[in-house]
């Protein structure tokens, strides 16, 4: 993975701006020393690491917009952070960059039942979202896995999905404003308290905009009254074909679970040795569909499921009986990309989404790429919107084996594509799937994708390296023609 | 997580142990928003994986360890918040006490540092000098203002009187009342009966009366947290070996049951000694068979079930704020069972928000980071004013000498109200007030 060459004069002037930095932020906020730079080095995608130049912990919007400004004005590159868990590499530190790292902005603003919302700082967790307002009633609808860490900016950021965002939605359905700063150090709001701003879906255009655009400073999520009834099944099946079938058959019945997920043999083995759920152990898949509503209208739809589960060969069939039981058969699939550390060294966790009706089909040719690449394979995914997770199982101790793990990564997304699908459920592109976004886009796209950069960055200082395979400038998209496919200015670095 | 040690590097048995550890973690980063500094600090350098990175980096790189590293894993509590929240399986409390280690024996400390940490490993972990400590400290209090830097505080958090040594304190055999059920040696420990000679008195009546023999073993004392917490491994591993020695000899003269422990840090520890002495030829054995028999003195009680509570319903039916020491809950991982029990006894537990924080106490923590400590303290307390309970209960020592000064109700040992429950006195806690 190649990122863009560190800027020599930057670099030179190393010292300056970290005493430029420490005015800006003072004691320990400013983070120089090579032992202490070296934790920020990677986020949750492991495979890669690059030391930052210097972090830089700020606690208030106007140091941010300070750290912005100064930066734009002296050609200093930003990379933003919230909890570093992104699996994408989203947060990948460069060598000639500062790492604008956003966890010191933990507290929850406002809570605000009557408007159904709540307005946070963006290092608030997102569990800690949730947990802020169950008990009056309300919950925050998105819940990726890693709730229990990542950060509401960085979901904004992500457009981060979750299990229940089947029904409920993903990050960008539920945002209903945020405070930001632009490059330049302007502070601007986008949307508010209510739904829909006039003029375009610049609030559209952040979510998800993996830090390329502006740094987010505050967050105003709409909450959900918590369902009267929710209860989950789980339904165990001896292959991994009938389970495939099984959602495709669900979703076509016209029922829409909260949610719906599906782990294979060896994520079921891991999870259950963390959790103690009672997972079967015996299946080589495992559904986990969750209804929720009014209890009327839940036993309605188990009963459907149940009808639909045992018409694919459903080999065991077990209903919550209770909130606590309900919570426990989620763990297990919460905590299992992380599990999975427990039977392999390490793992490459992919992205993909597919429809639905291909995943039957997809997950035997992930198993076919699996024996060509020599490494095992855990799936763990969102069945019902189709949005896979295999996990490539590695040793990054033994060489080559990184190499290896990408290789067969990037055959996983080819796949999706190929089906019909998107390189991306959730986890964003990054610096992970960025070379494959031709595999999706063609230039033309691209280019126009960029120009909606330029419009906000347009010296790229914000995150360049993610997300788009080639750099331009943003005075060359300007003049930008395509033609006969041939590739633009083929004189500019490729990376 | 990949790592870069050498073989030769990977020769010394604790590196390959701390090398298995760094293997486990995936860097999710799921510990870092249950870690009480990040929670605090919001620097990812005082959480889990950022320790955990500034320890690897310190194993293998070799070099001369740095003032910055040793500022980031003195900060961590050992509260193993993180354990609880690992998906993973990383025992992050084998490499941080590695860690511990290997800063004391390769990183030179400023003076007052090296006196205070002296003089805290030293002095708490045995009785005798821990009381005349007190009675000097009550005298000198007056002057503490004289004293450089981190010493002061030592003098403003030493209670004004040391209490009088309890009979419980003396070696001897306690006897089961009516017919036995089980014979147990009792923890004796160092701090806790000098500062508290109640709770070893009320586990002593609660175990009897319900059919255990109980036994101070000679020779038995101080389990080894404290030092091991500063990273001071013979002392430590001395402390280690008299008490396996005491229990090993008990046991094979009259047959033990278990080894019963009543402050939550300790237990954690005898539990582990199986791999603190794993490499010890002469005691890796005896080490490993002391360690399964230890048990916290709520799991006993479940154990032989609770009799039913004789309090009156008035004096009962309190609500009691349960809050979960951290070597409780994330530490021995019991949680449930001493909340149950109290449950049983007649009282209403109260789960504290937030509960999986640390209170700041952290054995000498509250005396080596006054700031992060009494920010925690803060905090935990502000969480127990909220449950609006009559009082608190705890399974920890250092927790209740944490709490209690700050707090508008009594806190007290949970083996103390489960003794009152069944026929003990109240505790001096609760008649005082």
């Amino acid at each position: 993975m190649k990122i863009p060459a560190p800027d020599d004069a930057v670099l030179q002037r190393r010292a300056e701006i970290v005493e430029v930095l420490r005015q800006i932020v003072s004691g320990e906020g400013v983070i120089v020393s090579e032992a202490e730079r070296r934790a920020y080095e990677s986020d949750g995608l492991t495979a890669y690491r690059q030391l930052p130049m210097v972090v830089v912990l700020p606690s208030y919007v106007d140091q941010v917009a300070a750290v912005l400004r100064y930066c734009q004005k002296n050609g200093v590159k930003i990379v933003p952070r919230g909890a570093g868990t992104s699996l994408s590499g989203g947060a990948l530190p460069l060598a000639d960059a500062v790492l604008l790292g956003m966890a010191k902005f933990n507290r929850i603003l406002d809570i605000d039942y009557d408007n159904r919302c709540i307005v946070a700082q963006p290092g608030v967790t997102n569990l800690a979202i949730t947990q802020a307002v169950e008990k009056a009633g309300f919950y925050y609808a998105p819940d990726p896995s890693s709730q229990i860490a990542c950060t509401i900016g960085g979901n904004v950021a992500e457009n981060s999905g979750g299990v229940h965002c089947l029904k409920y939605g993903v990050t960008t359905n539920n945002v209903l404003g945020i405070e930001m700063v632009l490059m330049d150090g302007e502070v601007i709001r986008l949307g508010g308290k209510h739904i829909d701003a006039g003029g375009y879906d610049l609030l559209g255009v952040m979510t998800g905009s993996e830090g390329l655009l502006g740094v987010v400073t505050e967050v105003t999520v709409r909450i959900l009254p918590t369902p009267t009834t929710a209860r989950a099944l789980l339904i165990g099946f001896a292959r991994t074909e009938d389970a495939g079938k099984c959602v495709a058959a669900v979703i076509g019945a016209g029922i829409i679970p909260s949610g719906m997920e599906m782990m294979d043999r060896p994520a079921i083995h891991a999870a259950e040795a963390f959790v103690n759920v009672g997972y079967p152990l015996d299946v080589e898949a495992l559904l986990i569909v969750e209804l929720d509503g009014p209890a009327a209208e839940v036993e309605h739809l188990i009963d459907n499921v149940e009808t639909i589960a045992g018409e694919h060969r459903a080999t065991e069939i077990r209903l919550s009986r209770d909130e606590a039981e309900r919570l426990a058969f989620w763990s297990g699939r919460k905590a299992a990309f992380p599990a999975v550390g427990r039977i392999s060294p390490d793992y490459y966790c992919m992205d993909g989404t597919i429809p639905r009706a291909r995943l039957a089909e997809v997950l035997s040719r992930i198993r076919g790429l699996s024996d060509r690449h020599g490494l095992a394979v855990a799936n763990v995914f969102h069945a019902g919107d189709g949005n896979l997770h295999p996990l490539v199982l590695y040793d990054a101790n033994k060489p080559g084996e990184v190499e290896r793990a990408e290789a067969f990564g990037a055959d996983i997304l080819k796949l999706c594509v190929e089906v019909g699908g998107v390189l991306t459920g959730e986890h964003g592109v990054g610096i992970e799937k960025r070379d494959l976004m031709g595999t999706m886009f063609d230039e033309s796209d691209l280019a126009h994708q960029q120009r909606l950069k330029c419009a906000f960055d347009p010296d790229g200082m914000l995150n360049p390296g993610k997300v788009f395979p080639q750099l331009h400038r943003c005075a060359e998209l300007g003049r930008l023609h395509v033609h006969a496919g041939r590739l633009p200015f083929p004189d500019l670095p490729r990376f | 997580m990949r790592t870069d040690f050498t073989a030769e590097q990977l020769a010394d048995p604790d590196i390959a142990a701390s090398e298995k550890v760094l293997r486990n973690c995936t860097h999710c980063g799921f510990c870092t928003a249950t870690c009480p500094t990040y929670v605090l600090l919001g620097d990812e350098l005082d959480s889990p994986r950022g320790r955990i990175y500034l320890i690897k980096d310190m194993l293998a790189s070799g070099e001369r360890v740095t003032a910055d590293t040793v500022k980031h894993i003195d900060r961590c509590l050992s509260c193993l918040s993180c354990m609880t929240t690992c998906p993973s399986g990383v025992n992050y409390m084998h490499l941080v006490d590695h860690a511990r280690r290997w800063i004391e024996e390769n990183y030179r400390r400023p003076w007052d540092e090296r006196v205070l940490r002296i003089f805290l490993g030293t002095v708490l972990s045995r009785p005798l000098l821990f009381r005349l400590s007190l009675r000097c400290a009550a005298i000198a209090k007056p002057f503490s203002n004289f004293l450089p830097g981190r010493l002061a505080p030592l003098f403003a958090l030493a209670p004004s009187s040391a209490r009088p040594a309890s009979p419980t304190d003396r070696p001897g055999v306690f006897a089961a009342a009516g017919e036995r059920r089980m014979r147990v040696a009792l923890l004796p420990g160092c701090a806790q009966k000098v500062l508290a000679p109640e709770i070893n008195e009320a586990t002593i009546r609660l175990l009897t009366r319900h059919g255990c023999e109980v036994v101070v073993a000679k020779g038995s004392g101080c389990c080894g947290s404290l030092t091991h917490h500063l990273g001071q491994q013979a002392p430590t591993l001395g402390f280690a070996r008299a008490n396996i020695d005491a229990w090993e000899r008990e046991r094979l003269a009259s047959g033990l049951d278990a080894i019963v422990i009543n402050a939550s840090g300790c237990g954690t520890t005898v539990k582990d000694y199986g791999f603190m002495l794993r490499e010890d030829r002469h005691y890796a054995e005896k080490a490993a068979r002391i360690a399964s028999l230890a048990r916290d003195v709520t799991e006993v009680v479940e154990t032989l079930g609770l009799s039913p509570p004789t309090l009156s319903a008035g004096a009962a039916k309190r609500r009691v704020a349960y809050h979960s020491a951290c070597s409780m809950q994330h530490g021995q991982r019991l949680h449930a069972g001493p909340k149950a029990l109290l449950a049983v006894a007649g009282f209403e537990p109260i789960d504290v928000p937030e509960g999986h924080l640390c209170c700041g106490s952290a054995g000498t923590y509250n005396l080596l980071q006054p700031e992060i400590a009494t920010a925690l303290r803060d905090r935990k307390l502000a969480n127990i004013a909220g449950t609006r309970s009559d009082l608190v209960a705890t399974g920890n020592i250092g927790c209740i000498t944490q709490l209690a000064p700050g707090c508008d109700v009594p806190v007290v040992h949970t083996v103390e109200l489960l003794d009152w429950a069944t026929g003990g006195p109240a505790p001096k806690a609760l008649s005082a007030g």
